[in-house]
């Protein structure tokens, strides 16, 4: 029997704003627990929430840059449920009126493209943390609070690759918004997945199962694709399957029931009223659209069309915001783009991997990297003598004083050089002779001594064209 | 000093002129309260040692025109959060309960050098209509010690009406400011929902919840609610709206000629006859003072509790929730594991009456009766609030009893939750509508001598035409000027 496979992917993305969806304490992490709380974020009584509107405004920007709808009127709802990291017993978040509905992206897997649908997206809270020993459970709210999207897929989704490509899609495009850093290993971006399978043909989904917080989009491949086998021969061997949420084991490969549903949880959503309707005016709207970067696909129709760059360099740059912003940036310094992009492609790619650090967090600047590739063009440095550059610049140094302060100047001037060709060549007859009997060895060998004598800093197109010019007039 | 002989501006006048210094109005206060205090109960509790202190401050410092309650002792309601002074909501839960910041109220009050002389009694998180619902002790009415103050602000209306001080805060969700005032004959506000911020309110009910003053005077309650109004950047419901100063337009001239009162034929249904003999001579006594009185009709009243009691309900079991046992307040003993921090506490932490409400909450909020219960409570809210707006297409206020009877006696409900629902019966649409509502001494039961209130509503935000046509009534009749004496049958 053949089967067909059904997966549906809830995505939550943390907003880099800098306070909280509803108090002013700061987002940020790695403090001291409960540093960056307030009378809100502890579910004091009396408080009450003072909505974020940057967070609106994020929201929406993601709702476009999803090819989503923008709600114009829309409400926020509480979801209640009683745990420790969630301080008001209950969550304010967004569930008859979700900020943007029915959107789409494109994704690419084995040549062909696919839209994948999205249902909805809602602006909500995160919830704080537990951590437990073995004497006592610790409750840190330093996260309780932040802002988040959760984005829903249609069912569009018909294989665990198609899951990644449509995961790195949506990471992409939202990284290009500037609204979240979405690093899955950070946990400003988790996956929760939804997959079922049916036979070919069948009008009905099977019974679903959820995986919640896979922490990395190899982990989901692998999970979805256990899940697909696992599916697969229960429902052949004759049993059924059970809804359930699964935990993915990372040292077996597997994925492991964590617990039945029976029914569904009952959150008693009902809309928030300490947060007055929000009506979005068209003005609004068009005013994030304005701000909104350019997204990756348009980036890479600009590189190819107007920089020349190859299809594949295009894609290896816009992989990430921060590198493709980089690029832009080290063009509009001066830098010719193939050499930029070839740089960034394999020296920067391959520090960054090597450091395992991210492009912002080293001193390479995009007004050095682009002075660096200017010497090269001007022929004040040679190849070879940029790889020495190249670590200047890695250390924040800005290349032509670095350049002139370890000797790593070519001699390029011809009044210079001539005179050097002239001794060298005062020493060579045999050499002439060589060259004019046609043994073009000879020049190697010229070249060779000239350079010997300028310590390998002679410019070796000049000096090239200096010999060539004396040897035809011998 | 006798309150009954003065009032919020003469005393200020007093205070800055030096007839009185504010360490000995604060003392003779006290010194008042305790009297009573053996009778009435108002207060959980009394704030002596830092308001003498603050007095002192006071009087070192002098008083400035604009601070109108600069050395003035006030009562606090003590579901309302005052910085490092215990705020118990009358529960258990939060027995030993001393909050960090201070309600936006408080903090206005503050500012402006008020004297908290205490924090007073209430049904448990402002659940109920007389203070036997109080996790401590139930108030007494001062008019007949036999009888309840009325609720949930049960304290703050006693402790005025004994003369304690001039004025009390108190809270309202389905009138829980208006009905203690007219058990008590005295006046209490229910400002328009989003007048009066609501950051450090203990909630129950978030979008019925309102602040508002008991006062002996209209005017004192004008001046008191102007201080305490205005938008809060920490409460989004906050109104915008710029706050009028109320009590300037409370003078000789103020009248009712040309009022258009409304009077629901509806408000007069299931109304005890004492109570309906006394607001009609109301409504005479202001007709004949030029006020123009029309019946109309208000045809979704009768849906008003049980919707009420729904959504507030529903509300209520969400806001409680915090409760639990983890981060602060009350937590059960003995404890093996989270279920229990959480079942435990909280079923030793409330009362019953507050728990009632969370279950009937929590039931309406269920999937399967979500639709049944808390949307169509939430449709006959929207019908309720029409109701009012066709009204008050070609009316001005209007006019009915504030409650169904007179204060009863101390036990004599508490058993039948139902009958207990149904004193709000009057109370509670405006509530629903979000509207501006008062009850103001109109007289005094011809069967029991008790006072009676007369509730006047506005439409939203004009909190003005309301304490107007209060004024004219309180000052051209002789009901504010009657004193309970305590202690003694009246």
């Amino acid at each position: 029997m053949n089967f067909e496979t059904t997966i549906g992917l809830e995505v939550h993305v943390e907003l880099k704003t800098n306070s909280k969806i509803y108090s002013p304490s700061p987002v940020e992490y790695g403090d001291q627990p409960n540093r960056n709380t307030n009378v809100i974020d502890w579910g004091y009584p009396g408080v009450l929430p003072t909505l974020n509107k940057g967070v609106v405004r994020d929201g929406i920007m993601a709702g476009l840059a999803l090819h989503a709808q923008i709600a114009r009127h829309m409400h926020f709802d509480r979801k209640n449920y009683f745990y420790p990291d969630n301080p008001k017993a209950y969550q304010i978040t967004q569930s008859e009126t979700p900020i943007a509905h029915d959107g789409w992206i494109e994704i690419e897997v084995d040549g062909k493209k696919k839209k994948i649908g999205i249902a909805e997206m809602h602006i909500e809270e995160d919830a704080g943390k537990n951590t437990h020993t073995s004497k006592y459970s610790y409750v840190d709210l330093n996260r309780q609070g932040t802002p988040l999207i959760e984005i829903v897929s249609k069912p569009d989704i018909a294989s665990p690759e198609e899951a990644v490509a449509y995961l790195e899609a949506l990471r992409q495009r939202i990284q290009f918004t500037g609204i979240s850093d979405v690093k899955m290993e950070e946990g400003s971006m988790r996956v929760d997945t939804n997959i079922s399978i049916r036979p070919v043909g069948s009008d009905k989904f099977g019974t679903k199962t959820e995986m919640k917080n896979i922490n990395s989009f190899n982990y989901v491949r692998k999970a979805l694709e256990f899940e697909q086998k696992r599916h697969q021969n229960v429902l052949l061997s004759g049993g059924h399957i059970a809804q359930e949420t699964r935990r993915y084991d990372e040292a077996t490969g597997e994925t492991i029931s964590m617990r039945t549903k029976e029914g569904s949880d009952d959150y008693r959503y009902f809309p928030e009223p300490d947060i007055p309707d929000l009506n979005v005016d068209q003005k609004w709207i068009d005013e994030i659209e304005s701000e909104m970067p350019e997204m990756p696909g348009e980036r890479r129709a600009h590189y190819v069309k107007d920089l020349g760059l190859t299809d594949y360099d295009a894609m290896v740059l816009t992989q990430t915001k921060e590198m493709s912003d980089f690029f832009e940036e080290a063009v509009k310094d001066g830098g010719d783009p193939k050499r930029v992009a070839n740089y960034l492609m394999n020296d920067v790619n391959s520090y960054l991997n090597d450091k395992q650090v991210d492009l912002p967090d080293t001193k390479l600047t995009p007004v050095n990297l682009a002075g660096m590739v200017k010497l090269i063009e001007d022929g004040t440095i040679s190849s070879k003598m940029a790889k020495k550059v190249f670590k200047g610049i890695l250390d924040g140094e800005e290349p032509s004083a670095y350049a002139k302060e370890h000797g790593l100047v070519q001699l390029s001037d011809p009044a210079q050089l001539q005179p050097i060709v002239d001794d060298v060549l005062a020493n060579n007859e045999q050499s002439i002779e060589d060259f004019k009997n046609g043994k073009d060895r000879a020049v190697g060998y010229l070249m060779g001594q000239i350079m010997k004598q300028t310590r390998g800093k002679a410019n070796p197109q000049v000096v090239t064209k200096l010999l060539m010019k004396s040897l035809n007039a011998k | 000093m006798d309150f009954y002989q003065t009032d919020l501006s003469q005393l200020h006048a007093d205070l800055k002129n030096k007839k009185i210094s504010a360490t000995e109005l604060t003392k003779e206060t006290f010194d008042h309260i305790k009297e009573n205090e053996e009778q009435v109960k108002a207060f959980i509790t009394l704030n002596e040692d830092a308001a003498m202190k603050k007095a002192a401050e006071i009087d070192q410092q002098g008083i400035n025109d604009d601070q109108l309650t600069a050395g003035i002792p006030l009562a606090v309601k003590d579901n309302i959060l005052t910085k490092g002074l215990k705020t118990t909501a009358a529960s258990k839960m939060l027995e030993n309960f001393n909050p960090v910041y201070d309600a936006t109220v408080v903090e206005k009050l503050n500012n402006n050098g008020f004297i908290n002389v205490g924090k007073t009694n209430l049904d448990e998180f402002a659940m109920g209509s007389s203070t036997e619902n109080s996790a401590f002790f139930t108030t007494h009415n001062p008019w007949d010690l036999t009888r309840v103050p009325g609720g949930s602000s049960g304290g703050s209306a006693a402790a005025v009406a004994a003369g304690d001080v001039l004025g009390a805060l108190g809270t309202d969700t389905g009138g829980s400011i208006r009905m203690p005032a007219s058990f008590n004959g005295i006046v209490g506000m229910k400002p328009t929902y989003g007048r009066v911020s609501r950051w450090g309110i203990i909630a129950f009910g978030s979008s019925f919840d309102q602040v508002g003053w008991l006062t002996r005077t209209v005017k004192d309650n004008a001046l008191l609610t102007q201080m305490i109004s205005g938008s809060d950047e920490h409460d989004m419901t906050s109104s915008t709206k710029e706050v009028p100063n109320w009590a300037a337009q409370l003078n000789d001239d103020t009248n009712v000629k040309g009022l258009r009162i409304a009077v629901p034929k509806e408000y007069f249904e299931g109304i005890n006859d004492d109570v309906q003999a006394v607001i009609k001579s109301a409504l005479d006594h202001l007709e004949s003072l030029g006020a123009i009185v029309d019946e109309v009709s208000l045809p979704h009243t009768k849906y008003g509790v049980p919707a009420y009691y729904i959504l507030a309900s529903s509300e209520a079991s969400s806001n409680l929730q915090r409760y639990d046992g983890i981060r602060y307040g009350f937590r059960a003993k003995d404890v093996k594991n989270i279920e229990d921090v959480y079942v435990r506490s909280r079923t030793e932490g409330f009362g019953e009456e507050v728990k009632r409400r969370i279950m009937l909450g929590t039931f309406s909020l269920s999937a399967g009766f979500y639709d049944a219960y808390f949307n169509k409570a939430a449709k006959v809210r929207r019908l309720i609030a029409q109701d009012f707006d066709d009204v008050f297409k070609d009316h001005d206020v209007i006019l009915g009893a504030t409650g169904a009877s007179t204060a009863f006696k101390i036990g004599a409900e508490i058993d039948d939750p139902q009958t207990m629902y149904m004193n709000d019966v009057l109370t509670v649409p405006v509530n629903m509508a979000g509207l501006p509502a008062m009850s103001v001494p109109a007289g005094f039961s011809s069967k029991n001598g008790m006072p009676v209130g007369l509730q006047i509503i506005g439409k939203p935000f004009d909190e003005q035409t309301i304490y107007n046509t209060a004024y004219v009534f309180e000052q051209t009749t002789d009901v504010h000027k009657k004193a309970p004496k305590l202690g003694g049958q009246n």
